[in-house]
């Protein structure tokens, strides 16, 4: 394409459904307010 | 949905649906932001044929499903089906300080300043075993007020939760959050061996710190905790850590803070806004939110600046891991208060999370108080309430770009501003979007910088 490069493939629906709950609670990560989610790893694809 | 913004110079498009993202060029910038904004792309100063080739490469995208791509289902969320697996102990409602910022009224919570007993806190273990399913990882966070007033508690709490990993093989992570003045070698030595994370709390320069952060007698507490601190992280090695700050109105030249905290050798920083009512003192508010974002590019520079001369170091909140992120579930539900996640008070009882703790309308039961089964029963009308607040049932979530970053924010913080569980403060999701898109931008246009 000559506009439009992609840059990051899409990480969103990753786990649709499937959710195994064993990664850390966001709040708990490294402070007690204005988490983001966004910024944990999930602790199967991370390892 | 889509979502355009510039980063360092650079035009980024993120398909918020799927989170992929695009590098574009200038005149598909403007073409795809006038599209976002429902604008006419023929008022654009470009020729027809230019704006047909960018529209056919859109159009190419959306069938790949990476440029507004439609939104998943929805994850099924039942609270009385969830497990526990992470718990806030509030071992200590007392501080040493008496910070003039401070949620939890400097350590009473509404309640009184009490420290919690042991057998609290192994009730509060034995629920949170009992009632974690399945689930093998679990975490307990010491907090407080502050946690350290309550040390020997703390060390028992440890303890007995290493026999619980053992008889029903479990694995806790203990962490601690903490304002470090009472840190000693004893207490250093300790938590590095056995705190999975410790967080301290710092507010970036002496007089930024000092100003707010001050001893009963109205001391600053800066030269006390610094050293400390410093000799805790020197220790910990590659242990996971966070220096963490608090800025506020009066120092939204905050990247002077973390440039503080940076210059006194740490390297894992979170720096955060207050989160007050816009009329009280120190406020982030519409009055001053823009002028912290702003600051927030500062901040960027000098983040870039600092690992361009080999000093590289993490600000929380610039960092997305878009590789091994969290999946949609855990998108979808955020902090999990209330379902996942749950904070006992030093009397035993149980609420949502650590800022709802002594606010009787979010009281969900008491680990000392079981039926007869030896079960805690917990208000599950209260727990299904969160575990329905989630990006997909909030209104004002489900139409934003950064849904799936932040997950709806703070509940609490929605509360306390907002009156509602469910509407996110205006600020904090200002100041939100903004870290998103520089956390974006870092983790896909890093390989130039």
């Amino acid at each position: 394409m000559k506009h439009i490069k992609n840059i990051q493939k899409p990480c969103i629906r990753k786990g649709e459904n499937t959710a195994c709950g064993e990664c850390q609670a966001s709040c708990q990560s490294a402070c007690k307010t204005s988490c983001t989610v966004a910024n944990q790893k999930c602790v199967k694809t991370a390892k | 949905m889509i979502h355009a913004f510039e980063y360092r110079g650079t035009y980024l498009v993120l398909d918020v649906e799927s989170g992929a993202v695009h590098e574009v060029d200038k005149p598909s910038y403007d073409v795809i932001s006038a599209v976002e904004r429902g604008n006419a792309v023929n008022a654009l100063p470009y020729s027809h044929s230019l704006i047909q080739e960018i529209m056919d490469e859109i159009e190419e995208l959306r069938k790949e499903g990476v440029f507004d791509s439609p939104a998943p289902k929805a994850p099924y969320a039942d609270a009385s089906f969830s497990p526990i697996k992470s718990m806030c102990l509030n071992v200590a409602h007392d501080c040493n300080l008496r910070c003039a910022y401070c949620f939890a009224e400097t350590g009473e919570f509404h309640g009184g300043r009490m420290l919690m007993p042991i057998e609290t806190a192994k009730a509060a273990l034995d629920m949170l075993v009992q009632r974690s399913g399945t689930r093998y990882h679990l975490e307990v966070d010491l907090f407080g007020g502050e946690p350290l007033m309550n040390w020997e508690v703390v060390k028992g709490i440890v303890a007995y939760g290493r026999e619980l990993e053992q008889k029903h093989n479990k694995h806790i992570n203990f962490t601690i959050t903490t304002n470090g003045l009472a840190l000693d070698d004893e207490k250093i030595d300790y938590i590095n061996r056995e705190m999975f994370n410790v967080v301290i709390s710092i507010d970036g320069r002496r007089e930024v710190h000092d100003a707010l952060r001050v001893t009963p007698n109205r001391k600053g507490s800066y030269d006390t905790i610094v050293p400390k601190a410093q000799k805790l992280v020197s220790l910990r090695g590659d242990g996971e850590h966070y220096i963490r700050g608090t800025y506020t109105a009066d120092n939204l030249d905050f990247t002077e803070d973390v440039k503080a905290l940076h210059e006194l050798g740490f390297e894992q920083i979170s720096i955060e806004p207050v989160v007050l009512k816009p009329d009280e003192p120190h406020a982030i508010n519409d009055s001053n939110v823009d002028r912290a974002i702003e600051e927030y590019d500062t901040l960027l520079d000098y983040v870039l600046d600092q690992k361009k001369e080999g000093k590289p170091f993490n600000f929380f909140h610039f960092h997305v891991d878009l590789d091994n992120a969290p999946c949609l579930a855990k998108r979808a539900l955020g902090c999990g208060a209330g379902v996942e996640y749950v904070a006992v008070a030093p009397n035993g009882e149980v609420y949502p999370c650590h800022q709802f703790v002594g606010d009787k309308d979010f009281l969900l039961g008491n680990v000392l108080e079981k039926d007869e089964n030896g079960d805690v029963p917990l208000r599950e009308d209260i727990r299904q309430r969160f575990a329905s607040c989630n990006i997909f049932t909030k209104e004002k979530c489900s139409k934003c770009w950064a849904k799936y970053f932040c997950s709806g924010g703070c509940a609490a913080n929605a509360h306390k501003l907002n009156g509602s569980i469910t509407e996110p403060p205006d600020v904090s999701c200002k100041l939100l979007k903004k870290r998103t898109e520089i956390a974006i931008g870092m983790a896909t246009v890093k390989e130039r910088e």
